[in-house]
């Protein structure tokens, strides 16, 4: 009798939690999107939570793989063409079917959305978009394209009956915000809210959640005391310095993840004269060392990469040899991270011909990356041992920034040597290479973030090669070896670590960690 | 009367133009908006076309220009973040912050008061010196730090009230507001008294100062020789002279409640306006941070006018007229 009491109720107590936990969700989240218009602002928030709502024609899956979304296949039919097949039976959330017109007009609109401060024609030109049958596209480019899926995994399929001639006003105001995707859009209201209910008629099944409310609390502290409350079920960006803590506390489950972002050093390797590279005395030099792939080595050497893991990032990072962790498309296994080795730097820098040394002032953000200006810190503490006296200016991002990328003379980069970090939205190391390591170009689009201005023509070439060649394999080996050239030979950049990432649940809930820092109620796991 | 309104209105025209001009300059000098909007991935070209759909790419004097034009029409640009008019998305948090300040001063002046008074007539009493002792408290401790002890302590570990945001809202006059109903109001509490703390110990010294200086006054001695009762003497004589101070600080410190809610907002998650400039601060949105310190320059010559007319009321002896300084 008393076991069967027990047994009652405990699957009594097991039927309300699990009723009550797949009711709804609650997510205490540091960035707020800016617009519910998905092609408005290209912007990592945004891209993320309207994930949501409307849906790609291929998606990312937790750890950036490409996987059948709202196409089922994709493939080149010629060097200049690929069709998509579009999946059947899919429904707007207003009961529309979904159809080749809607991608179409998708394409068409995400290209020009009046005042859109970062757009998606990134992604989308050069690319003309053609209505085969209702679950066909071809999509065409004047020259072979390999990136064509890696880049339609960006863009957001809106509804042509309920978007027409909308403006990204009537997406916020809910409107015009018909997607496919597992939850409905049901407010916004700015620094607040925002709230989804679950689409009971979504094409991958039922969604967990009834309804889905995100809390913007940009505070860290709040968002913590938020989490230990009880007030959400969920946060994203769980301060490094209070995981310790929160392991220890029953209330909360941690799940932690590795991101896309790489945190590196760009040296500037263009000007003679650099700004910030000074002898030891803090003079200005005529020669500037940072362009000797032998001290650039050497620097990489100084720096202890497990300790500042270990120290500054309280464990929480991996430390990095390259752009792209292993899981991603053209990792190399040839390169892995720089060995801590002050006797072989030293005996380089000797080599180098700057045995006596020089000055450095180590430039970087202080509120962009997860413990940036405690980072800069270390490396000039790290360096200025070696025998490279360094100096240490941190500033908030919206001050750094420009001035990094073109607060010299003529437009050109300010600083001498910096830290910054780079997150492969695309899940693939041609984005990085291109944009951080490529000869500087702007008519080609070459080098567009290479604020060390690294050049090489050979590694130039090998990238242009890869973004030409649509099979898989022969890119990736393409890629493979214009890192190899771009990082292992040339030194180009000094990759330090990538982030590792953590979010806060309750327990009975698990948090499948995304490579893209993505925080999506659909990626939330209930546990026994 | 009319005149002196008139007349401050009309210099406030210019003050809030010379505003326009330092902040705009201001704002024009850190950093470039686009590096903050623009998805990494972008290459040169698109960096280009985002510049010039925001039009930065035009000389300052030139969106200067254009900016003084337009907002005499009543349009101070719109948001680069938010695509909407920099007006409505202030004005659209404005109740929050509105209210929260209100709430503030609201604690601050039916708490401040009798304490201070009440320190005021008993000076050497253990009461009298633990209200001067706290006021001292409230006046050093940081706010934001006081914030995030009182969500650690009301809502981590006792667990009664809620960590942050505004909770449900009810419609009142044609406003959301919070102070409507117990729910709205559990949220409400913790901000406004963080919020208030700084200025409730401000009313407590001035009330203090106040009562202590007016006890001894020929009119109060005389009102009790009178045999006036002492809850009138108190209520009536006493009260009545302290106000002119604590009118006049509360009136200058109001607009200050609104610019310190910018920690305070930010802490409890407050959807105000405070939360909304320290974002955009963050991500450059030019229009936005101007457009909200005009208004904050509006509200400042409304305050003190304001300020200036409840004087000749508390005060027949003043008289509104220009002050020629």
């Amino acid at each position: 009798m008393r076991k069967t009491f027990s047994a009652l109720v405990a699957g009594a107590a097991l039927l309300i939690a699990a009723g009550a936990s797949a009711q709804e969700i609650r997510i205490g989240i540091a960035q707020e999107p800016s617009s519910i218009d998905p092609h408005y602002h290209n912007l990592g928030p945004n891209n993320g939570f309207l994930s949501h709502i409307y849906e790609r024609l291929i998606q990312q899956d937790s750890k950036q793989r490409l996987k059948p979304a709202l196409a089922v296949s994709w493939k080149p039919i010629s060097e200049t063409v690929w069709e998509f097949k579009l999946r059947k039976g899919v429904k707007w959330h207003d009961g529309s079917p979904f159809t080749a017109d809607d991608v179409v007009f998708t394409a068409e609109r995400a290209v020009n959305v009046p005042n859109s401060p970062s757009s998606f024609g990134t992604y989308l030109k050069g690319k003309t978009f053609k209505k085969i049958d209702d679950y066909t596209v071809h999509v065409s480019t004047p020259n072979p394209y390999p990136l064509m899926a890696t880049e339609m995994s960006t863009i957001l399929i809106i509804s042509k009956k309920a978007a027409e001639g909308a403006q990204t006003k009537d997406f916020n105001l809910g409107k015009a915000a018909i997607g496919t995707g597992p939850y409905k859009f049901v407010k916004w209201q700015k620094g607040d809210i925002v709230e989804f209910a679950r689409n009971d008629d979504y094409w991958g099944g039922k969604p967990k959640w009834g309804r889905v409310i995100l809390k913007p609390i940009s505070s860290a502290p709040t968002r913590v005391a938020a989490m230990l409350a009880g007030d959400v079920d969920m946060i994203d960006g769980v301060p490094t310095a209070d995981i310790e803590t929160l392991k220890k506390n029953s209330k909360v489950k941690l799940s932690q993840g590795i991101s896309n972002r790489v945190i590196y050093l760009h040296m500037d390797q263009n000007r003679d004269k650099s700004p910030f590279v000074t002898d030891k005395d803090g003079n200005p030099m005529d020669k500037n060392p940072l362009k000797d792939v032998r001290v650039r080595k050497a620097i990489s050497m100084m720096i202890n990469r497990p300790a500042i893991v270990e120290r500054v990032m309280e464990g929480v990072a991996i430390p990095a040899g390259q752009l792209v962790s292993k899981t991603f498309f053209g990792h190399t296994p040839n390169l892995n991270p720089e060995k801590h080795d002050p006797a072989a730097a030293k005996k380089l820098l000797k080599e180098a011909g700057w045995g006596g040394g020089f000055g450095l002032t180590i430039h970087g953000p202080n509120n962009r990356y997860i413990n940036d200006a405690k980072i800069c810190e270390a490396i000039a503490q790290m360096l200025t041992r070696g025998g490279i006296p360094t100096k240490v200016v941190t500033m908030p991002k919206n001050v750094y920034f420009k001035r990094a990328s073109r607060g010299g003379p003529d437009k050109s980069p300010e600083f001498s040597f910096i830290l910054v970090g780079w997150g492969s939205g695309t899940g693939e190391a041609s984005s990085p290479l291109k944009s951080l390591l490529t000869t500087y170009d702007k008519s080609k689009g070459h080098g567009a973030s290479n604020r060390g201005r690294h050049s090489n023509p050979k590694m130039d070439a090998l990238v242009v090669k890869a973004l030409a060649t649509v099979d898989d394999e022969k890119r990736r080996a393409l890629l493979q070896s214009a890192t190899e050239v771009g990082i292992g030979e040339d030194q180009g950049i000094i990759p330090l670590h990538y982030q590792v990432n953590t979010w806060a649940t309750r327990p009975g809930l698990r948090y499948d960690a995304r490579t893209d820092e993505r925080t999506l109620a659909m990626d939330i796991q209930i546990v026994k | 009367m009319s005149v002196f309104i008139i007349r401050r209105l009309l210099q406030s025209v210019v003050v809030i133009w010379v505003m326009s001009l330092l902040v705009f300059g201001g704002v024009y000098l850190i950093g470039d908006p686009i590096d903050m909007l623009i998805n990494p991935e972008a290459d040169q070209e698109d960096i280009d076309a985002a510049i010039r759909a925001l039009g930065l790419d035009k000389p300052i004097t030139e969106q200067y220009w254009f900016f003084l034009i337009n907002a005499v029409k009543g349009d101070l640009g719109s948001s680069f973040i938010f695509n909407e008019p920099a007006l409505q998305l202030i004005l659209a948090r404005m109740p929050a912050t509105m209210e929260l300040a209100f709430a503030a001063l609201f604690l601050s002046i039916v708490l401040g008061i009798p304490l201070g008074m009440w320190a005021g007539l008993h000076p050497n009493s253990l009461s009298g010196r633990s209200i001067m002792t706290g006021s001292i408290l409230g006046f050093s401790l940081p706010s934001f730090w006081v914030g995030i002890m009182f969500i650690m302590f009301f809502a981590v570990v006792l667990g009664v009230l809620p960590s942050g945001g505004r909770g449900e809202t009810t419609e009142f006059l044609g406003l959301q507001v919070s102070f409507l109903s117990w729910k709205g109001l559990s949220y409400i509490l913790l901000p406004a008294i963080n919020l208030a703390l700084f200025k409730l110990s401000l009313v407590i010294r001035l009330s203090r100062a106040g009562t202590q200086e007016v006890i001894h006054q020929d009119y109060i001695k005389f009102a009790r020789a009178k045999g006036i009762s002492e809850k009138r003497v108190i209520l009536v004589h006493v009260l009545k002279n302290i106000m002119i101070p604590v009118v006049t600080i509360l009136g200058l410190e109001f607009g200050s409640v609104i610019a310190f809610a910018v920690v305070t907002e930010t802490v409890f998650a407050w959807p105000g306006m405070g939360k909304l400039i320290i974002e955009s601060i963050d991500q450059l949105d030019r229009p936005v941070i101007v457009a909200y310190l005009m208004i904050i320059v509006f509200m400042f010559i409304v305050i003190n006018l304001v300020v200036d007319i409840l004087y000749s009321v508390l005060d027949p002896r003043v008289r509104l007229q220009d002050v020629k300084a």
